[in-house]
């Protein structure tokens, strides 16, 4: 017993406590009673994973196969050394050193990561490749600027809009309208109802009017949407803000296209059996923040948004407890779990009106709630008017 | 003396205010520069005459009357507990000390100027707030408790001095987070810490004021003689995440509701002090506007946010940039490229008007 190699399990080859010298007592109760110790007397070497993320398997010892296998990504050339075991495993440990890739030459590696780079990029993969790292590499050192709303436009660009644009195109086949009426540049103030339970009518509206006219709507948003981790921050890098006369004031005369959903949670959290009527439009504060800075208003009426969620139920006990507007039920939501948030596939339609001119009013116009009243009205008649046109055209919920 | 102007300058004892009574010193405008704290300062003051007295004693008022003071920058409202004791002797040295500094100037007849040095930390930060605040907006959520409330019931006495002494121009400047290499305060000592704590999903928006150009802005106001309340910060804004990237520091995202409790955790070892006001500002971040500094105030930043988080960033221990390395090497053998950045919207900052 005394003369048996014990090397303790998990030890590395070092025993693990105490002095160094002697095997805890533990680890002695642990180690085989015979004195020809079986499979368990190599040191395991820690699982180091292999560059296609595979553990080495771990071979018998009498087993003539290489330790490490060469990823069958590459192709494996022949100048690699085979590394057969005829001496004891725990020798070649040793000579192998730290690393497992060390069998694998520098040109191999080069080699397999052109042809990834070409399968990736195509034939002119160098510039296109150089360009995604320069991107990267800004991103990982902070080096680009945020505006003063902390709109990121480089990630707006690249990561959000391309994410959303497939769900634009593919899944619910927007077809937009009247394009022609967002001025190509200067302060706009575009108006548009708001339903389908979750905002997902502002994100279309978004990537729809980046996509028709290179500029980037700039939503505005309920406090709500700002206190929520996550949701507020990516809310901010897309470029959206608070909706408060201030920032949309200071938004439209910083020349921006801002874009306000003004029935609020009233509009996205009515019942399906309401669909396509409009709700109170807030308290015409977006009317006088256009009055004020003398920018056009652009109705937007969107159909096709109240069909993706319908919502039929509200729980209002838990949404007062969670402090939220709504608990959405839909005929799928809760019913299928995950499954049920994917929004049905209904077809699209954003049609953009004629834009309403506010520069033409004196200065004190904004002051005069009747006015303001006039115009709100003015612009609720023409998105709803607009609606039902759309949907009288419309074939179908999914066509 | 004649033309000459005397100045006095609370919080000498500190180096901001040290540094600010030794430049002013040095002005060729301004005959006599009189420091005053309760404790001697630490550094060498230069040609400053220091008087030991304590603001929240009645005794200020007669070194004003003697003196013959005919311009007060007050600086000793505090944001730190730590340097004066409990969060009591504070409050006592920022409310009180004011409250009294005011009722000796009210007295004071040859005084003409009043300049009083203030924080952003007035506007209070929530997600109510708009993106920039201007001057005349008020906090959305008030401050109830600590050093934000100091700087609101601070800035309330100054206003009420304003209106009893119509004949003093009083300069109020709420500064933005001071930030510089030397620079001790909560948000630089938090930035200081080995890993930074954020806080989970939100991403604030921070400005900074580099501390030359704090100084520079309190030079001009005692120069210039503009009356009114201005921001003061750097240009442009840094998202924290964006900060810590450029820093190169490693960070960990704490959700919300833990935040506080390491933050007085954090506080227990002496590391950081992470006040309820400072986080509430590194949850929501705050942004002021700064056209009226450079309108009305006519005064103009070196450092613009980025290049103060810069300088700030240098002095800090180089994190480790594996990723950004390994990404260098890489983007060496390949072909240069020319910059295909999406065009970039206006610079942000105040600019706009």
């Amino acid at each position: 017993m005394a003369d048996a190699e014990i090397i303790p399990i998990g030890t590395r080859g070092q025993p693990g406590r105490g002095t160094g010298k002697r095997p805890s007592a533990a680890a002695r109760g642990l180690a085989p009673k015979s004195a020809t110790p079986r499979k368990a007397a190599p040191a395991k070497k820690p699982a180091t994973p292999t560059p296609d993320g595979a553990p080495v398997e771990e071979r018998p010892v009498v087993d003539d196969t290489p330790v490490i296998e060469i990823p069958s990504l590459l192709d494996t050339p022949a100048d690699v050394p085979p590394t057969t075991s005829s001496t004891a495993p725990a020798a070649r440990t040793e000579e192998r050193g730290s690393s497992p890739l060390a069998g694998i030459p520098a040109g191999d590696w080069l080699s397999a990561f052109q042809h990834a780079s070409k399968e990736l990029f195509g034939d002119q993969w160098e510039p296109q490749l150089a360009r995604f790292l320069a991107f990267l590499r800004r991103r990982l050192t902070g080096d680009y600027t945020v505006d003063e709303y902390g709109f990121d436009a480089e990630v707006t660009e690249r990561f959000f809009m391309a994410a959303l644009r497939p769900v634009a195109q593919k899944w619910f086949r927007i077809e937009v309208r009247g394009i022609d009426n967002i001025p190509a540049e200067g302060g706009a103030l575009v108006v548009s109802n708001h339903s389908g339970t979750v905002p997902v009518d502002g994100l279309m509206t978004m990537v729809s009017i980046h996509d028709h006219t290179g500029r980037f709507l700039r939503p505005l948003g309920a406090d709500l949407v700002f206190r929520l981790p996550l949701v507020g921050s990516v809310a901010r890098k897309g470029g959206a803000t608070l909706a408060c006369s201030e920032d949309a004031e200071r938004m439209l005369r910083g020349g921006e296209l801002v874009g306000v959903w003004p029935e609020g949670f009233k509009g996205i959290g009515k019942p399906f059996s309401e669909r396509y009527k409009l709700q109170r439009f807030g308290r015409g504060g977006f009317v006088a923040a256009a009055l004020r800075t003398g920018v056009p208003i652009v109705p937007l009426s969107v159909v096709g948004a109240e069909e993706i969620y319908p919502l039929v139920g509200n729980i209002p006990s838990l949404a007062r407890l969670l402090g939220v507007p709504y608990i959405p039920i839909t005929p799928l939501f809760p019913l299928l779990g995950p499954l049920g948030l994917v929004p049905l596939p209904s077809k699209w339609l954003l049609e953009f009106g004629e834009p309403i001119r506010t520069d033409e009013y004196d200065a004190g116009a904004a002051d005069d709630p009747m006015l303001v009243f006039n115009v709100t009205d003015q612009v609720r008649e023409t998105i709803q008017q607009t609606l039902y046109s759309l949907l009288m055209q419309r074939e179908s919920v999914f066509r | 003396m004649g033309a000459g102007r005397t100045v006095l300058v609370t919080g000498v004892s500190r180096d901001l205010g040290r540094t600010l009574a030794r430049a002013l010193a040095t002005d060729p405008g301004i005959d006599r520069v009189i420091g005053v704290d309760v404790i001697p300062p630490r550094g060498d003051l230069g040609d400053v005459t220091f008087v030991r007295a304590d603001i929240r004693n009645p005794v200020i008022a007669k070194v004003i009357a003697k003196e013959d003071v005919d311009t007060v920058v007050h600086m000793s409202v505090i944001a730190t507990p730590g340097s004066a004791g409990a969060r009591g002797t504070m409050k006592e040295l920022n409310v009180i000390g004011t409250m009294q500094l005011l009722a000796a100037c009210q007295k004071a007849e040859g005084l003409r100027t009043l300049v009083v040095k203030s924080s952003t930390t007035a506007y209070g930060a929530s997600s109510r707030d708009p993106a920039m605040f201007t001057e005349d907006m008020e906090p959305r959520r008030p401050a109830r408790t600590g050093y934000a409330k100091d700087v609101v019931e601070v800035e309330q006495y100054v206003r009420g001095f304003a209106r009893r002494r119509p004949d003093v121009r009083v300069t109020l400047l709420r500064c933005a987070n001071v930030i510089g290499p030397r620079v001790a305060s909560p948000l630089a000592s938090y930035f200081r810490l080995p890993v930074i704590p954020t806080v989970l999903g939100f991403d604030p928006r921070l400005q900074f004021l580099h501390e030359t150009d704090l100084y520079r802005v309190l030079r001009h106001a005692v120069r210039e003689d503009r009356g009114g309340t201005f921001n003061v910060a750097g240009d442009g804004l840094l998202m924290l995440s964006q900060a810590l990237r450029r820093a190169g520091r490693p960070n960990v995202p704490v959700p919300g509701f833990a935040f506080g409790s390491l933050g007085s955790a954090l506080k227990s070892v002496r590391r950081a002090d992470l006040s309820p006001e400072l986080v509430a500002f590194l949850t929501y971040g705050r942004g002021v506007d700064t056209t009226r500094m450079r309108s009305e105030l006519g005064f103009e930043p070196q450092y613009t946010t980025s290049s103060a988080f810069a300088e700030f960033a240098a002095s800090l221990p180089p994190g480790a940039r594996r990723t950004e390395r390994v990404l260098g090497s890489l983007a060496e053998r390949l072909p240069a490229v020319d910059d295909d950045r999406p065009a970039q919207l206006t610079l942000a900052g105040g600019t706009d008007g």
